[in-house]
């Protein structure tokens, strides 16, 4: 059958487009150990760095010794902060406008933080040279726990900014103040709920948690002496916004810095940030004129790179007796560690924190948060989540379960009468965001169907019955939450990044035989990039996902982008990719109307070439138009065919969706079994649903992680004392569970394809789902709010507290 | 530190160095044999992602030295290609059934299941799970691993009973 021939149908499964379960393009190298990561990287006389680390939560460097490390065979040099301070490298900007020290000058403020920069020819000479490097220590009292921090008596932890009554966000009032960032309106919000017939209110902390990807952070510095170009390989999850302040702090021109990131093993937020690993790893390539390789172990990155949450919330809710939401208040405590290195667009100090009215008609709300330093890690990334948005959402669905408790009602009956209805879209939020599309109550209405909701209440009541009688000690939760996410940063004229508008780019090149080279501004770290970007593209030039080649990651051919944390790929370099596209097809228009003597207008789309109307045998395919565009355009029109675009979204996107879980509590020991965990997402269009369930999947399980096991626990003296994987929660395929996924499609009216994203939903939805279950387990004897992680220990000392566990 | 000398048989080609006594077996593959497929994840044989095959028997590469290695055979996941590049079914398995996202625990992934299947070649769910549970994945949530591994069980078994 020839191509013209075949069917339409035929013809657009044969592109693998919009929709379709492509396989993935990047598995080909990963299943066989091709891929290519920083680690995997080697340059001829590459030497390799490491650092002399903070054993202390808080001190004063009395002294630094480096004579026996340097006369150690193979060491090549050893930095520290006094080396960095003629080049004014000591200390950096961090991405939330505090800044950093790269190499600690005179004070070290975390445990683990880095004090001198040992570069060997292998790794194993770098470490016997950190232990060869003597640093003597005053330890000085630590500040562990945020709500100390500005006490009276609270230590002074940043020298440097003594005096400074403002910072990047405003007046500091305390030394260990860093911001205050209000929105809403607090005078209606304190009225509402003043005269509110019912007010829960509730203490929730999302602690803090690491997003501890399986592959630590590192870099590969590189800098040509003779011709003045650095090129740094790493693990970046925005590439082009680390040229821009490597050129910024370094002075090296931006034309002469190459930034590449290669494979990456998983990033979730963690490598958005600039470590100082990064910086010493070019200073020592400067210095010593080859190469430099950094690459940190699992302790220094559970230690020392970015962590998340955090996050020490209070909230009032108030609703009328029949469960009619009036009001919200949240007064957040953040816990920044010693330096302020969040990633948030510059205007949002708490990200998107204000997203935390969640999917409600809440007619009035008010929101307060309070950065406060600490001697722990600098970070509050976005762990899988948009800015803070998991915070956000933890918040707003414990709030609803805590008011349903206080009202005696359902709370999946709470969450349906206060839900946004899908006539209200594009909807309003008291707190100033305008939510582009959604049809909460048929997405809500499915889940609780699928999942059989009211027989499993009365399942759940017939449990509670036979657990009186001592008849079972296994006590059953159901969780509910539906969270609406804000994803997609974002417009230019609300997001940035130093300055940088958080646009994105794809560049298209189609090659004459009809094949392309796509290159975008973002990084896949696992999101499979290479696979759907080829399937946005396919659909709207009508060539073979195959016949596209996506590629990412090299700022010397990438068109500048903002790079890939906050589900913002799909949003906005999606956007820009269909964006391209259509350009690509506009021209190709103007090239078949030449050939075919019409109008351009007599022309019409019909999969993967244009037709003439009403005469559908007289067509020219893309594959055609490609070889026509090197050698038979119209008069007056360039050759060629290519085109890019570079995309600032009108708005964000608010994917969301409704997740149920089932938990089994065994009271005698605390263990938590989780029965069935169904999840229903909307993320607007679907481009391939099989890595969207890849996703969900993945995302649930770091969820069930968060709420079920893990927590940075810090002891008063500033000690980590779980950094490593025997002690911080990943859960194995033996505690992960087999998951449920559902959808609703309600595409984003502003987005070109109507694609939401949908990598970082699971995760914010499924946080809440596992502690609202764990909570409901204990309901009927009063519980309304523990704290998270719900480990083993931690459930028992509430069945415990709750006088259930045996004598 | 004086060194050693030790022989062995990788992905069978038969491999002479001299190493340091110290040298870890991850270290002998990836900095000094390019063997880059196994992966460091955590440096303590907690994750897996170095997992390689060493006597017919999965261990943590990071947490043996190379000279403990001395004589071994040690196959690793660019050792289950085959000669012509034809895929083993559990790599073939893994992509078919998108057991894999980022792809830094999918070598050792496969390298232990490769010997989990050889150990038992009709391994329930449960099974499973139990015997990948010293690799651990970020990504997938393991649902998609499992299904995998299954997949290219039935695929092997079915080989298996054609060859008869």
């Amino acid at each position: 059958m020839t191509t013209e021939t075949q069917s339409t149908q035929e013809r657009s499964q044969k592109l693998e487009g919009l929709g379709t379960r492509r396989k993935r393009v990047e598995d080909v190298r990963f299943t066989q150990g091709k891929g290519n990561y920083i680690d995997d990287f080697k340059q001829p006389g590459m030497l390799f760095g490491d650092f002399v680390r903070s054993p202390y939560g808080h001190a004063r460097i009395k002294s630094i010794n480096t004579e026996a490390a340097l006369a150690l065979p193979g060491v090549k040099a050893v930095l520290t902060a006094e080396d960095l301070k003629p080049l004014k490298l000591h200390w950096m900007p961090t991405l939330a406008g505090d800044v950093q020290a790269v190499l600690a000058d005179e004070k070290v403020l975390f445990q683990g933080q880095e004090v001198v920069f040992v570069v060997a020819e292998d790794r194993y000479v770098a470490a016997d040279a950190v232990d060869l490097v003597e640093v003597e220590y005053e330890d000085l009292p630590a500040l562990v726990d945020p709500n100390q921090s500005m006490t009276a008596a609270a230590p002074v932890l940043r020298d440097d900014l003594q005096g400074k009554t403002s910072g990047a966000h405003g007046p500091r009032k305390h030394h260990n103040h860093i911001f205050t960032w209000e929105v809403g309106d607090a005078a209606g919000t304190a009225r509402a709920i003043s005269g509110a017939p019912v007010v829960a209110t509730e203490r929730i902390v999302y602690q803090r948690v690491h997003p501890c990807p399986l592959e630590t952070c590192g870099c590969v510095a590189s800098m040509d002496k003779v011709d003045g170009h650095l090129t740094v390989w790493g693990t970046f999850q925005a590439p082009h916004a680390v040229r821009t302040v490597a050129s910024l702090i370094s002075g090296i021109p931006e034309h002469k810095i190459r930034i590449v990131s290669p494979d990456i093993g998983g990033g979730f937020g963690n490598k958005v940030g600039v470590y100082p690993g990064y910086i010493c790893s070019i200073v020592a390539s400067i210095v010593l004129g080859v190469p430099v390789k950094w690459v940190e172990d699992r302790m220094e990155n559970l230690q020392a790179t970015a962590f998340a949450r955090d996050y020490h919330m209070t909230g009032e809710i108030a609703a009328t007796q029949e469960g009619r939401i009036t009001a919200l208040r949240c007064n957040v405590l953040a816990d920044h560690g010693a330096f302020d290195a969040c990633a948030d667009p510059t205007k949002y100090p708490a990200g998107f924190f204000s997203i935390c009215t969640g999917s409600y008609d809440i007619p009035v709300a008010h929101v307060t948060v309070e950065g406060v330093y600490t001697n722990k890690a600098p970070g509050g990334v976005a762990y899988r989540c948009s800015f803070r948005v998991t915070e956000a959402s933890y918040f707003i669905e414990r709030m609803i379960d805590v008011l349903a408790r206080k009202l005696g009602m359902d709370p999946a009956e709470v969450r349906r009468r206060n839900l946004i209805r899908k006539e209200q879209f594009p909807y309003q939020s008291a707190l100033g965001w305008e939510y582009d599309s959604g049809d909460y109550l048929t997405a809500l209405d499915k889940a609780l169907n699928t999942v059989g909701y009211a027989g499993l209440r009365e399942e759940q009541r017939r449990n509670r019955e036979a657990f009186a009688h001592g008849a079972t000690r296994k006590l059953m939760g159901i969780g509910v939450s539906f969270f609406t996410e804000i994803v997609g940063a974002g417009p230019i004229k609300n997001c940035d990044i130093l300055g940088l508008g958080m646009f994105d780019s794809c560049e298209i090149r189609v090659h004459p035989t009809g094949s392309v080279i796509a290159r975008l501004g973002t990084i896949s770290q696992g999101q499979g990039h290479a696979t759907t970007f080829a399937q946005i593209l396919a659909s709207e030039i009508g060539i073979p996902a195959d016949k596209i080649t996506v590629e990412e990651g090299d700022t010397d051919t990438a068109p500048y982008g903002l790079g890939t944390y906050g589900s913002r790929s799909t949003p906005v370099a999606g956007a820009a990719t269909a964006m391209a596209g259509r350009k690509i097809r506009a021209k190709a228009q103007m090239i078949a109307a030449h050939l075919l003597e019409v109008h351009d207008d007599d022309l019409e789309w019909d999969v993967d070439r244009f037709r003439v109307k009403g005469v559908p045998d007289l067509s020219k395919t893309m594959t055609e138009l490609a070889f026509a565009a090197y050698n038979n355009v119209p008069p007056g029109m360039e050759p060629g065919l290519e085109a890019v675009s570079y995309y600032d979204p009108p708005n964000m996107t608010y994917p969301f969706g409704a997740y149920v879980c089932i938990v089994d509590v065994d009271v005698d020991s605390g263990v938590t079994e989780i029965r069935r965990f169904y999840a229903l997402d909307d993320c607007g269009t679907r481009i391939n649903p099989m890595i969207i369930e890849g996703q969900v999947h993945g995302g649930l399980t770091e969820a069930l992680a968060i709420a079920m096991g893990q927590e940075m626990a810090y002891d008063d003296a500033g000690n980590l004392t779980n950094a490593s994987l025997l002690d911080f929660f990943l859960p194995t395929a033996v505690e992960t569970p087999s998951w449920e996924t559902d959808f609703t499609t309600t595409p984003s009216p502003h987005h070109p394809i109507g694609a939401k994203g949908v990598g970082e939903s699971p995760n914010v939805g499924g946080v809440s789902a596992f502690s609202n279950a764990v909570n409901d387990a204990f309901a009927h004897l009063g519980l309304t709010h523990t704290q998270m992680p719900h480990d083993h220990w931690r459930v028992w000392k509430t069945a415990e507290r709750l006088g259930l566990t045996t004598a | 530190m004086a060194k050693m000398h030790i022989k062995l048989t990788i992905n069978n080609r038969d491999v002479e160095i001299l190493a340091e006594p110290r040298l870890l077996l991850i270290h002998l593959l990836r900095e000094e044999l390019g063997i880059t497929g196994p992966h460091i994840g955590c440096d303590t044989s907690h994750c897996g992602a170095c997992t390689v095959d060493m006597n017919g028997k999965s261990v943590k590469s990071c947490t043996v030295f190379s000279v403990q290695a001395s004589g071994a055979e040690i196959t690793t996941v660019e050792g289950l290609v085959g000669t012509d590049g034809s895929l083993h079914p559990l790599q073939e398995a893994f992509r078919e059934h998108h057991g894999l996202q980022c792809g830094f625990c999918t070598p050792g992934m496969i390298t232990r299941a490769y010997r989990l299947l050889q150990e038992n070649p009709n391994p329930s769910e449960a099974e499973i799970r139990h015997g990948i549970s010293g690799n651990l994945c970020r990504c997938t949530g393991y649902l998609t691993i499992v299904r995998a591994i299954h997949a290219a069980a039935e695929q092997m078994n079915k080989a298996r009973e054609a060859a008869k």
